[in-house]
């Protein structure tokens, strides 16, 4: 049983990567089709709709963070792999709010930035405000990323 | 850091002078003008509508001309411009241009045209190219396609799909007999046939013709094909002469290429000026001219103006219903922080300039997030080099986004060597890769990857500091503003309030356990707390819907106001991103670092360190810049700042590749 440790905090490190990065693929690739269309109208705006489609690519990013934290923590990028079954499924708990929390607020991020790719189409000027408001939604994608990252590290400690 | 006082400013003068004094107005560039009075039976407004489209339609033909000059002798058109610095142009030069400018534009049209020739000569080469792909079957045949045949004989020339030989084609064609069959050409797709029948037999071999899907070439000519495919191409040949006669022509111009920069300068220039006389109340000799200057400016002006021109100028102070703009003045720390506070909202009225106090805080939060030494100071080398290499030239925008990126370097390599970051680990991979010993800097604070509940207390920290900075702010503004009452209750309340809460927090241990602190608070202090925050929260209820006259209310809007505790709790938590932000940079530069160590080449070992630092530094310095930006905006601002002033836009010369200097 316990063999199945360390598959449970694997599977964790994996959809870790691979959720969120599917999401934030998705929302830039969201902000892309709406930049361009800006860009082919205006392309000196090219500058900050890049920026306003970057922003949900962050959320793949996290997931990549907690995948790595927890691959070097549970041993498979070298070292020893022994974990108990508990605490593998503790590893996997822990990857949870970055993979649920990082998929949607990725969508749901892209949608704010394609409105303001919208607004700073019509009106350049209010840049500052436009980028506020995706980075807004953000928020809840790094306070995932931080109890994921502080569960990840408070699990190694522990001793089961 | 502040708000630069403004004037308001008439300018009478007499209309003989009124193209030199806006020139010198425009030179200035300190004046903004608005139209601050109403017209009269006297003085009136000019429409200058018709002048303006003239202007604004040689800007883009200008504008068109200089792309296309570009297209074809490039490198020509000056680059880099914000770092390099704009052209000089001393005042005779741009009087001088006025002869030239006339020829300019006609120049200018005339590139334009050529370079819708050359398009036009295109389409027409293709055209032809598709006319002699129909004509190369034909080529051997030397009747006129459009043949009919002669008193007594129809002939048929067209084309039958797929390969025939004149045996099948006789034997196909046996019902119309006699009939005389010539195949011209013959390939896999199409068989070029001539056949040529008795009148009479016309019918029943075309049909039969039909049945074999035979078509009629798609052109028509009174010419054999070999001679009509002579003249095409010559023709081509032409076309072809006149795209490079046309092109040398373009080439030619390419020495104008100053001329044509400055035409669109000086038309913008003229664009700007007739905005502005559009605006101005004009009688039959004299106008005058109203709108805001700064005040430090309106000495210089004025001696300058009268000494000149036979004016009257006249500045007054600007009253409570005047929509003033702003201007901002800040020292070079702090400027290049104005564009991001006007990004966000200019201040309003009766609104201090947050602009110092936010640049303290930008650039070290920025810093905090991308916290990499060697990130900084690539950051500080590259906009230094910038700034050193183009001191004297360098535009006035790009040397202050250079030195905002400067400081933020400045900031980020400090919190770097702090946390012992320098491209992430690269030293330690480094030198046990390379030279087997293990070497690594020692963070001259801690490093955050291994103690991160520190690091979350310190962010923490940091946003109360940044909190109390905002209230301190408001409590500065109220001061100014004379509201003194407002200053002990909605900020000295708070402050209060809040300190008591921190404490009371502190002394439970649930917190410290939480964030690994130990901590003892003397009992008296604890139980002051207590009763401070008390005493504060009901200050608070009390006060803060103090200007409602119904208690009731007062006291509902009180208890909601107290309720903005829970807010303060999410601004701090917010801080949270500092080291979420400052992790993920070290991390990544980690994962990078150990990727790029897995090859044992030192070749591919450089390319993937070198590609995904650059990768890691764009995405977190884009990610620093936003969430910075983002706590300036939510949180700080949040608690003293609105905004809604207007900024200042002074009647300049707006150009884009010249400077006009003043005669001293």
């Amino acid at each position: 049983m316990d063999k199945f440790g360390i598959v449970l905090a694997a599977i964790g490190a994996i959809l870790a990567a691979l959720v969120p990065g599917i999401a934030s693929a998705k929302a830039v690739s969201m902000g892309g089709v709406a930049g361009a269309g800006v860009i082919t109208e205006d392309p000196s705006k090219f500058g900050k709709v890049l920026i306003l489609q970057l922003l949900p690519g962050t959320q793949g990013i996290y997931g990549l963070l907690i995948s790595f934290i927890t691959l070097s923590q549970i041993g498979v990028l070298g070292g020893s792999s022994e974990i108990s079954f508990v605490k593998g499924a503790m590893y996997l708990g822990a990857c949870l709010p970055i993979i649920i929390v990082g998929y949607t607020s990725a969508i749901r991020q892209a949608n704010a930035s394609i409105a303001s790719i919208h607004v700073v189409a019509k009106k350049p000027e209010q840049f500052g405000k436009a980028m506020i408001f995706p980075a807004m939604v953000e928020t809840y994608a790094i306070l995932a990323l931080l109890i994921s990252m502080l569960a990840i590290n408070g699990i190694t400690g522990i001793n089961i | 850091m502040a708000v630069l006082q403004m004037q308001k400013i008439s300018i009478y003068a007499l209309k003989k002078d009124r193209k030199k004094l806006l020139e010198f107005l425009q030179r200035r560039g300190v004046v903004e003008i608005n139209n601050l009075l109403p017209e009269d039976a006297v003085f009136k407004r000019n429409d200058v509508s018709e002048a303006m489209q003239n202007i604004e339609k040689n800007i883009s033909l200008a504008k068109d001309a200089i792309d296309i000059l570009d297209s074809y002798v490039p490198d020509k058109k000056p680059s880099l411009i914000a770092l390099k610095g704009k052209k000089v142009v001393t005042e005779e030069g741009y009087a001088s241009f006025r002869e030239k400018y006339k020829p300019t534009v006609n120049e200018v049209k005339r590139v334009i045209s050529l370079h819708k020739e050359i398009a036009e000569s295109k389409a027409e080469i293709l055209k032809h190219q598709t006319q002699i792909d129909i004509l190369k079957p034909w080529v051997t045949f030397d009747i006129p396609l459009n043949f009919d045949g002669t008193k007594q004989t129809k002939c048929f020339i067209g084309s039958l799909p797929n390969e025939w030989n004149l045996e099948a084609l006789y034997k196909c064609l046996a019902e119309g007999t006699p009939v005389e069959i010539d195949i011209v050409s013959s390939s896999k797709e199409q068989t070029c046939i001539f056949a040529l029948c008795p009148i009479e037999n016309a019918d029943k071999v075309y049909d039969i013709l039909r049945e074999m899907n035979f078509s009629y070439p798609s052109i028509s000519m009174d010419t054999a094909p070999s001679e009509q495919l002579n003249r095409i191409n010559s023709q081509l040949s032409e076309l072809e002469q006149t795209i490079s006669d046309a092109e040398k022509e373009i080439k030619s111009y390419a020495d104008h290429l100053d001329d044509f920069l400055f035409l669109q300068d000086y038309d913008t220039m003229r664009a700007e000026k007739y905005n502005v006389i559009c605006q101005l109340l004009q009688s039959e000799h004299a106008f005058i001219l109203t709108g805001y200057i700064p005040e430090r400016d309106v000495k210089r002006l004025e001696t300058d103006i009268s000494a000149r021109f036979d004016v009257c100028v006249e500045t007054t102070e600007v009253s409570e219903e005047d929509d003033a703009p702003v201007l901002l003045q800040n020292n070079g720390f702090a400027s290049p922080m104005e564009g991001v506070v006007a990004s966000f909202s200019p201040p309003g009225k009766g609104e201090v300039d947050p602009t110092m106090v936010m640049a303290v805080f930008y650039y070290v939060l920025f810093g905090l997030m991308l916290s990499d030494a060697g990130y900084g100071f690539l950051m500080v080398a590259v906009c230094g080099f910038g700034l050193i290499k183009y001191r004297k030239t360098i535009e006035e925008g790009m040397k202050k986004t250079l030195r905002m990126y400067l400081f933020c370097g400045l900031s980020t390599a400090f919190w770097g060597i702090m946390f012992g970051s320098y491209f992430g680990d690269i030293v330690d991979v480094v030198s046990s890769k390379f030279f087997g010993t293990k070497l690594s800097i020692p963070p001259v604070w801690f490093v955050p990857v291994n103690e991160p509940m520190r690091m979350l207390t310190f962010s923490m920290l940091l946003g109360i500091i940044h909190l109390f900075a905002g209230l301190g702010m408001k409590a500065y503004q109220l001061y100014k503003q004379k509201d003194y009452k407002g200053i002990i209750f909605d900020v000295f309340f708070w402050y209060a309030l809040l300190t008591s809460l921190v404490i009371l927090l502190l002394s439970m241990e649930m917190v410290t356990g939480i964030l690994g602190i130990s901590l003892t608070i003397p009992a008296v202090v604890l139980r002051i707390a207590k009763y401070l925050a008390l005493l504060s929260a009901a200050g608070i209820i009390l006060t803060s819907g103090r200007e409602s006259r119904n208690p009731f209310k007062r006291v509902l809007k009180g208890v909601y106001a107290l309720y903005g505790v829970s807010g303060y709790l999410g601004d701090v938590l917010s801080y949270s991103r500092l080291l979420a932000l400052g992790l993920a940079t070290g991390v990544i530069c980690t994962v990078i670092n150990q990727m790029a160590s897995m090859v044992n080449s030192v070749i591919i070992f450089t390319v993937v360190v070198i590609i995904g630092h650059l990768l890691n530094f764009g995405i977190n310095a884009l990610g620093a810049y936003v969430h910075a930006c983002r706590l300036q905006y939510v949180e700080f601002f949040g608690k003293f700042y609105e905004g809604g002033g207007r900024l200042f836009h002074p009647f300049n010369e707006n150009t884009k590749y010249y400077n006009i200097k003043e005669k001293m």
